[in-house]
């Protein structure tokens, strides 16, 4: 059991949320706005290749925040490239991620069917 | 009658014959609990919406008040009133019940006294004998509808607000026994280029200050005339700004206390209200329910209530235009002394 | 020093927003960052915890137990949304519960429970994404030209 891997995993996950409170409370950008600069950073990151290791080395420390959708969309977009050519980046996108979306879409839905807002 | 460049002065005295004020479980956890008609003890107040649930607010208080009143609402001849909501449907589907002949209107958080300012003007001119002046706000409604889903876990900053669930409506006569209203001022469209809408209460502030050196220079009087003035919804930031710039303007507050009716209406310390109160229930719960109490029970004789706008909207703040201000002042004194 | 943003107010409205800034009350930016660390920190263990759990139970590689783990992760935010607890937590926690894939469920379901009242279609359907479209939208966007970047380097000869 590699316990390395936790406290990466937490010490790694932690700063990227500092991070993005910084944006949120200093360059004082909405949440809308913070969440979608992770997610290009998290793209640009893979984008470069350096999100694998990153994930290698921190784990869920790596995939859980935001950013790792970023990383999901590139990857699957250059994987298909890599397989079918060009059209590829298109057809990609959705490819790895679609988890994450496809859950959160089912659970909110049945959410909405029996639970109301509280306030 | 005119008076000044932008008040009106009521000197056939109007009177407030009756009120009433509702309030959701926040507003009757607050310092002021006691004082308000109908507390409720859930923010849905049965109702299958939260838009639903702020009519059923205005309906219940706009009955209740005409009651308080002692009439009917057929010898009601006008209602006046408007809230935050797209189309003031609030107003609007309240109204509805009531059967009163309506005027809509829109001032955001100061629609309490631009309704009250405008019922007067109806009842001191002879155009109205009964004038219901009426405004709410619900914290869910307007959350839905300028920042985000109620549920959404955004963190608001120390400057925010929260929005007050509640009702106040006040009932007009040319005749009976009550506080009076005796002037108004109508305030202008004050915009200081601001664009944080986490941050209405500094947006606010000049408009307050604006209204309030107006009203003393049309009608010429000192700060010392009244026993108090409260602001509408500016609380802990737009207060301390407003108090600020009340000095810096030279008009000598110290004659008078100056409070605001966000931080009257919640405890600060102890309910997660970040600045304080906000929403057009704000100074229409403060006032006619707590306000105008301690003017019957003869603790106070003159008040000045400066009701505060923001009138921007979610599109507008998108768009990246400022939040333009207004505020409207309303000047009440017990009945019964002509001065 | 009037920059440009600044020049487009008068000199009167400048010398207010001094004023007012003066007077905001600070952010608590150290509290918040650090608050933000515990619970993201935390919230990453939670998402490591299951990670381990599925390949070693359900017989998930590395690369295929993120799927399980970002479902279970989405599906408590689910519930704490629908609680009413998760705005409490992220009032405190911040960006600690914003960051991680719990923030997007969050904002997915928090937006689908509050247009439940204009109907399924029209009200959930139309206003899920309200908050989450545009993590969506930049991502893909993104996704795509880092895709035509990387198609462009190959032609030219460079990868």
């Amino acid at each position: 059991m590699n316990w390395m891997q936790f406290v990466w995993a937490f010490v790694i996950g932690g700063a990227i949320c500092v991070v993005g409170q910084l944006l949120i409370d200093i360059v004082r950008l909405t949440p809308a706005h913070t969440m979608s600069t992770l997610v290009v950073a998290g793209a640009i990151v893979d984008g470069l290749g350096l999100y694998e290791p990153f994930i290698k080395f921190a784990g869920a420390g790596a995939t859980v925040p935001i950013t790792s959708f970023g990383n999901s969309l590139v990857h699957g977009a250059l994987a298909e490239l890599k397989t079918s050519g060009p059209i590829g980046i298109i057809t990609g996108i959705f490819e790895v991620t679609s988890a994450g979306i496809s859950a959160a879409i089912i659970f909110s839905f049945l959410a909405a069917l029996v639970c109301k807002p509280q306030g | 009658m005119l008076k000044g460049h932008q008040s009106w002065e009521f000197r056939n005295r109007p009177v407030i014959i009756g009120t009433a004020t509702v309030v959701g479980p926040d507003e009757g956890e607050g310092p002021l609990g006691n004082e308000f008609d109908i507390v409720h003890g859930d923010l849905r107040i049965g109702q299958d919406s939260w838009e639903k649930a702020e009519k059923k607010l205005l309906e219940e208080a706009s009955k209740l008040a005409i009651e308080n009143a002692g009439l009917t609402n057929d010898r009601v001849h006008f209602y006046v009133g408007g809230d935050l909501m797209n189309q003031i449907i609030s107003n609007t589907f309240a109204v509805r019940t009531l059967n009163i002949p309506y005027l809509g209107i829109f001032g955001a958080c100061s629609t309490s006294m631009e309704g009250l300012a405008l019922a007067s003007l109806i009842v001191d001119s002879g155009f109205g004998r009964n004038v219901v002046a009426g405004t709410c706000s619900h914290n869910c409604t307007v959350e839905k509808q300028f920042r985000y889903p109620t549920e959404y876990g955004s963190q608001k900053p120390p400057t925010a607000q929260y929005t007050v669930t509640g009702a106040g409506v006040a009932v007009l006569s040319d005749r009976g026994e009550g506080p009076v209203v005796t002037g108004a001022t109508i305030g202008r469209v004050v915009d200081m280029g601001l664009k944080d809408p986490f941050n209405m209460g500094a947006a606010m502030a000049p408009a307050a200050v604006d209204t309030i050196a107006a009203h003393f220079r049309d009608f010429n009087r000192e700060p010392g005339y009244y026993d108090l003035i409260v602001t509408g919804d500016l609380a802990s930031v737009g207060s301390e700004i407003a108090r600020d710039l009340l000095v810096k303007h030279g008009l000598p507050m110290q004659q008078t206390k100056y409070n605001d009716c966000g931080l009257m209406i919640y405890d600060l310390k102890k309910q997660d209200v970040q600045a304080g109160g906000s929403g057009c229930g704000c100074s229409a719960t403060v006032t006619y329910g707590h306000i105008l109490k301690r003017m019957r029970r003869g603790e106070l004789r003159r008040v000045l209530v400066v009701a505060t706008g923001s009138l921007h909207s979610p599109l507008s703040y998108q768009q990246g235009e400022s939040i333009p201000c207004i505020a409207h002042a309303v000047a009440i004194e017990s009945g019964g002394e002509e001065q | 020093m009037a920059t440009k943003a600044k020049q487009k107010l008068t000199w009167t409205q400048q010398e207010y927003k001094q004023f007012a800034k003066e007077r905001e009350p600070a952010r608590p930016v150290l509290r918040n960052c650090i608050r933000a660390f515990l619970v993201g920190g935390t919230i990453c263990l939670i998402g490591q915890a299951l990670t381990l759990f599925f390949k070693t139970y359900f017989g998930f590689t590395e690369r295929t137990a993120g799927n399980p783990t970002v479902a279970v992760l989405i599906l408590i935010s689910v519930i704490l949304t629908c609680l009413g607890v998760y705005d409490k937590i992220a009032q405190w926690a911040g960006a600690g519960t914003a960051v991680p894939v719990t923030g997007f469920a969050n904002s997915v379901c928090s937006a689908a429970l509050e247009h439940r009242s204009e109907g399924l279609v029209l009200g959930v359907g139309g206003n899920m994404f309200k908050l989450a479209g545009s993590v969506i939208v930049f991502g893909v966007v993104a996704a795509f030209i880092i895709g035509l970047i990387h198609m462009a380097l190959e032609i030219g000869g460079l990868k």
